[in-house]
């Protein structure tokens, strides 16, 4: 989500589910909605009956949203950027895309300073040695007289970023796109024309993704490039339009919201570093601000940033946190370094957690809930030689999962004798998702409540419970026998009625915050916006000193006094597009379409009146709930409100791997990059360097693989379930027929695949819906497999290899997710 | 909803009088928009109490081969070539629920396969001997033996929901909209929209599958590929096998005495050319009851 964030201001899916119904065209690329997210898809289904739109499906693989596409392009595996680019490139040549909305909710008029550059496959400010840029080089320009950014609203400045655009897409033709995604030309100029007809106010498409994009070495920046493009077309904001990101789990949404990663706090607030020693220090970087203070200026909403972050720290720490001790801002933990999961991995495995410079021992224990790092992570012979260093090992889950059954894993895993391996696991019965109740966030951003519907089996306790428990025997120690830094255990707060199994909608009353005392209204002090003890309603009633509690302010409205928004069902419809407003709570501010500002035209007008998102009705702006001021007339702000310049970003200084999107080759490249050989990789990328994490090369994996998910399974979770495996009884390879026929391989029969971390066995499957393609003047041959088995599972017929035996810790430099979805292989008869 | 019974295995034909008027329903079928993803497979399972079935991965998506006494509702994955495309058809398969059902037709044991006045074609177990002989006369290869019950077993069109009116599992589970439930005059309707949209965009050949040879089925398909049929693993021109109309319309009627000499004589015939080799104009039988 880092690349929705640096182009539009929020990570998140910028529709919604059901809008997907309001689209004219609808772009399928690096996700398979037909597949993994089926229910969802009926609005695919809906929009084609019902609008005639159309679908075009972009996939190496034909898939089964390839099945029911209006057009299918086969594309090869993480050549993406390329395909985008191309785009792109077609929609400047060919002058279909919305001017207007570019020059007026875009950063297409905006100079950049002359320290930016690329040449030959590097951005300036690019150091060999640590393979990082300096993101300083790639800057706004101020106007010398006003201090406000540097504008040309003709667009015709060479300095300004539609031109930088234009220059830097020039290379993107249809041939080098057919060369380099061995896509037949014929075929991806039917697809640019199709996605460009809604480059205009009448007509609105949409892109809709998944893992299939983040989960490459280029991810971030693949996603960059479809931001992009639907800014140039002038789609996000509007009914129809948008970016829409599909989570690949039912919670992930609401995990990520949660803080479900190192470097955030929940609601994308930041993680102190441990630079930042007082919370002034932490407010005055974290905070962002603005060149635009005049006309047209940016609302900068994350000038609220120290209101958000005071309320968090109340109620977290509650009456410990005051105004003279910053809030209890001492006691948040502050990073020193990279702690997502695979650095974790990593000193597990290495035995050292080195950063910046401190040389730490590796964790020696493991808590793990609701994952399966054996089949979830990278380079699985890397994952359980990692696991089998820990001292202790504590997983909750409902089902025995590779995870808790490690020192099992077959031979062949590469995992120390059982009886060397040191480690204590403790398997915690877990309750399942219909097992307790609950939230679930999905990809439109609801948090939808969810009731349990029958209670857990045995002694398998619901999370809250587990989690509740050792913390509470954890503070007990602390109260006994002291420690370091005991306060920041004493003083959280945790003042639920029952405080070894808190009730979730105790806690989800606390997300949403409430006033301590009573809060004046700023417009006449006499009044009160709330009293002491009032749950909040929206997050402009936030404070910054100390007189409001909020564990989320992205979630505020969810649980105010009108009680559990999350719970309520209206199918009320009265805009007509599907936007619900009283069915659940949609973050943020209950808004469905977000950046909708930008459904309308300068004067405040829908640039599809048939399908207006907010307009201006001379006092303010009715129809969803505005993304912006509701009564500043239009003109007075930008569109994209939580960017400080307020404009929606063709060009981002904020990723690591450049302001553009650039076409590199995955980690494992099959080709050398066709546009700078010198360059082939992402440059920025993250690899690891033990002796586990080794690398393969074309010579000796001459194939290029891709993974999966099918529809018939979840996760690594459903081989326990006879149902299921009688739908998906076991793991495959796809095998183009062509190539099979070559090589003698016949459906069904057993083969094996072999990358240089790993070597799997499955049956065959010989299929037309795999085609070699033409790459760079070679046939090039794409096989793949789904993940979502392993040796755990209740019926031993429905065991198969983990996936990720195969895979490498290669990693996006943004969000350092792994690359899953291309890496090389060999291929041979078992 | 009617249960009232239109016709009967091994009762005199007529029997179904006054019953003209009753509403004919029909399962709504989209291959266009199917997705394959076999929510239907699982909600037919688990309303009917169901499998699962032993299966194991033999290189294809499809779960099963045909149909089973365990699993009545099987997604077909066909992959076709066109002129420079691909085509990766999905077909739901189930009993058709036949106007003029086969099955029916062959069976000797009285009241074992029953048609409903709304043109469900059921089985009942209670007088079902396990003969088999109603797979002989299904057009479709779609009744199937069950070993632990030793009866016939195949879609009832989720009988016992219609007639609380309900809609089948299948349609109910469905998550694409690709499947619909009503009447047959509604479900054609819907069906000849949608065929003429898709011949708005390109499918020339499009067509509604409700074959005449067995007087149509409670079961309506939209085929892309309209002409082809068999693409989908479907019948051209299924008829009722004509061993099985005399069997029913001749033999039968003479006795108990004839039966085992006609059965052996007509099946003989059938089982020489094959079901999915009927084809061309066999000429309506008048002497069938009509609905
Ligand atoms: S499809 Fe076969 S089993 Fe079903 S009604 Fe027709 S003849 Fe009988
Ligand atoms: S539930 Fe609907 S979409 Fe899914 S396989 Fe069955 S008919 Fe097709």
């Amino acid at each position: 989500m880092a690349s929705l964030a640096a182009t539009f201001g929020r990570g998140a899916m910028t529709n919604g589910w059901v809008d997907i119904k309001n689209a004219d065209v609808i772009l399928a690329m690096g996700g398979n909605p037909a597949e993994n997210h089926p229910c969802g898809f009926k609005w695919f289904i809906e929009a084609k009956k019902t609008r005639g739109a159309k679908l075009v499906a972009v996939d190496p693989r034909f898939t089964r949203t390839a099945a029911v596409a209006d057009l299918y392009s086969p594309i090869r595996a993480g050549s993406d950027i390329a395909y985008l680019l191309g785009i792109i490139r077609y929609a400047i040549e060919t002058g279909r895309f919305h001017k207007e909305y570019v020059q007026l909710f875009t950063n297409g008029p905006y100079l950049i300073g002359e320290k930016y550059g690329f040449d030959d496959g590097l951005f300036t400010g690019f150091d060999d040695a640590t393979k990082t840029y300096d993101k300083t080089n790639w800057g706004y320009e101020a106007d010398p007289k006003t201090k406000a950014y540097a504008v040309d609203k003709t667009m015709e400045n060479p300095r300004c970023v539609f031109q930088l655009l234009k220059k830097h897409v020039e290379r993107y033709t249809p041939e080098t796109v057919a060369r380099i995604c061995g896509t037949p030309k014929e075929t991806f100029l039917k697809v640019c024309e199709i996605v460009t007809s809604t480059g205009n106010a009448q007509r609105c498409g949409t892109i809709t993704y998944a893992l299939g994009w983040t989960q490459h070495s280029t991810g971030v920046q693949i996603i960059r490039a479809a931001a992009m493009l639907q800014l140039l077309l002038g789609n996000v904001g509007r009914p129809g339009g948008g970016v829409n990101a599909f989570r690949g789990h039912s919670n992930i949404q609401g995990a990520t919201d949660m803080a479900g990663t190192f470097e955030i706090l929940p609601g994308y607030l930041k993680t102190p570093a441990g630079p930042q020693q007082t919370l002034k220090d932490y407010l005055e970087a974290a905070t962002p601000t603005t060149l635009n203070k005049q006309a047209w200026a940016s609302m900068n909403y994350w000038q609220n940033y120290p209101k958000f972050m005071a309320s968090l720290l109340k109620a977290t720490y509650g009456k410990n946190a005051t105004k003279d001790n910053e809030f209890g801002y001492a006691w948040l933990p502050k990073v020193d370094g990279n702690y997502s999961w695979m650095y974790i991995y990593d000193d597990m495995y290495r035995g050292s957690s080195k950063r910046l410079g401190a040389d730490e021992p590796a964790p020696e224990g493991l808590i793990t809930f609701g994952m399966n790092p054996m089949g979830i992570g990278p380079n699985v012979p890397k994952m359980v030689n990692a696991l089998s260093k820990l001292k202790w090992l504590v997983v909750g889950e409902n089902y025995e999962i590779e995870t808790a059954t490690f020192w099992k894993a077959p031979k062949e895993y590469g995992g120390p004798d059982p009886s060397k391996i040191p480690t204590e696991v403790f398997q915690l019965p877990a309750s399942g998702f219909a097992e307790k109740d609950g939230t679930f966030t999905n990809s439109a951003r609801w948090l939808q409540w969810k009731w349990k519907a029958v209670d857990p089996p045995g002694n398998a306790k619901t999370d809250q419970e587990i989690l509740a428990r050792i913390f509470l025997a954890v503070r007990d120690l602390y109260k006994k026998e002291g420690g370091a830094l005991p306060e920041q255990v004493l003083n959280v707060t945790w003042s639920y009625s029952n405080p070894a199994a808190p009730d979730l909608g105790e806690v989800l009353k606390e997300i949403n915050g409430k006033a301590l005392v009573d809060i004046p209204d700023p417009k006449d002090k006499t009044k009160m916006i709330r009293t002491a003890g009032q749950q909040l309603e929206n997050f402009g009633q936030l404070q910054d000193d100390g007189s409001t509690a909020c564990g989320n302010w992205l979630h505020l409205g969810v649980y105010t006094e009108a009680g559990n928004n999350a719970q309520r069902r209206s199918t009320a419809d009265p805009t007509g597009l599907g936007m619900y407003p009283n069915w659940t709570f949609s973050w943020p501010a209950n808004r469905r379409i977000m950046y909708n500002r930008a459904s309308a035209d300068a004067e405040g007008k829908a640039w599809d009146p048939t399908r207006p998102g907010i307009v201006w009705n001379g006092e303010k702006w009715v129809g969803d709930v505005p993304d912006i001021k509701p009564d500043s007339p239009p003109g007075e702000y930008g569109a994209f409100i939580m960017n400080a310049e307020g404009v929606g970003r063709l060009f981002a200084a904020a990723l690591n791997d450049g302001p553009f999107p650039e076409h590199y080759e995955a980690v494992e490249a099959i080709i050398q990059n066709p546009l700078h050989p010198k360059v082939t990789s992402n440059p920025a990328t993250k690899k690891f360097s033990s002796d586990k994490d080794v690398y393969g090369k074309p010579d000796q994996f001459p194939l290029v693989c891709t993974t999966y998910r099918l529809t018939e399974h979840y996760h690594y979770w459903t081989k326990h379930t006879e149902v299921l495996n009688q739908l998906q009884p076991g793991f495959f390879v796809e095998i183009p027929e062509a190539y099979a026929q070559k090589q003698g391989i016949a459906n069904g029969s057993k083969v094996r695949v072999t990358s240089a971390r790993g070597s799997i066995e499955g049956v065959a499957m010989v299929t037309k819906r795999l085609r070699p393609l033409q790459v760079d003047g070679k046939e090039l041959i794409q096989i793949g497999f789904p993940i979502h088995w392993g040796y755990s599972a209740g019926d031993t017929g429905h065991t198969g290899p983990l996936a990720n035996f195969l895979t490498p810790s290669a990693m996006d430099p943004n969000t350092w997710t792994p690359e899953f979805k291309t890496f090389l292989v060999k291929l041979e008869k078992a | 909803m009617s249960l009232d019974i239109r016709r009967s295995s091994a009762s005199v034909w007529g029997s179904a009088s006054g019953m003209r008027t009753a509403q004919v329903v029909s399962k709504y079928i989209d291959t266009t928009t199917c997705i394959g993803c076999k929510a239907c497979e699982v909600a037919c399972q688990e309303w009917n109490d169901l499998g699962p079935v032993a299966t194991e991965q033999v290189g294809t998506y499809q779960t099963l081969p045909t149909l089973h006494a365990e699993f009545w509702n099987l997604i077909r994955f066909n992959e076709r070539d066109f002129d420079g495309g691909l085509a990766w058809l999905m077909r739901k398969d189930q009993c058709m629920h036949c106007d003029e059902p086969g099955c029916l037709a062959a069976c000797p044991a009285p009241g074992a396969i029953v048609q409903y006045a709304n043109g469900i074609v059921d089985v009942n177990p209670d007088q079902c001997i396990g003969c088999k002989y109603c797979e002989t006369g299904c057009p479709f290869d779609v009744p199937r033996f069950s070993a632990t019950t030793g009866k016939m077993a195949k879609c009832t069109l989720c009988v016992d929901r219609v007639s609380v009116g309900l809609e089948p599992a299948c349609i109910k589970a469905c998550p694409t909209g690709c499947l619909h439930f009503g009447t047959k005059q509604d479900m054609l309707e819907l069906a000849k929209g949608r065929v003429q949209q898709l011949k708005g965009n390109g499918f020339a050949q499009a067509a509604v599958y409700d074959p005449q040879g067995v007087h149509g089925t409670s079961v309506i398909t939209v085929l892309a590929h309209g002409d082809h049929p068999e693409y989908y693993d479907l019948p051209v021109d299924p008829h009722v096998p004509w061993g099985v109309k005399l069997w029913k319309t001749i033999v039968r009627p003479l006795g108990a005495i004839a039966i085992f000499g006609a059965v052996i004589g007509a099946f003989g015939h059938y089982m020489n050319h094959g079901r999915k080799g009927v084809k061309g104009a066999d000429a309506h039988d008048a002497n069938l009851p009509d609905a």
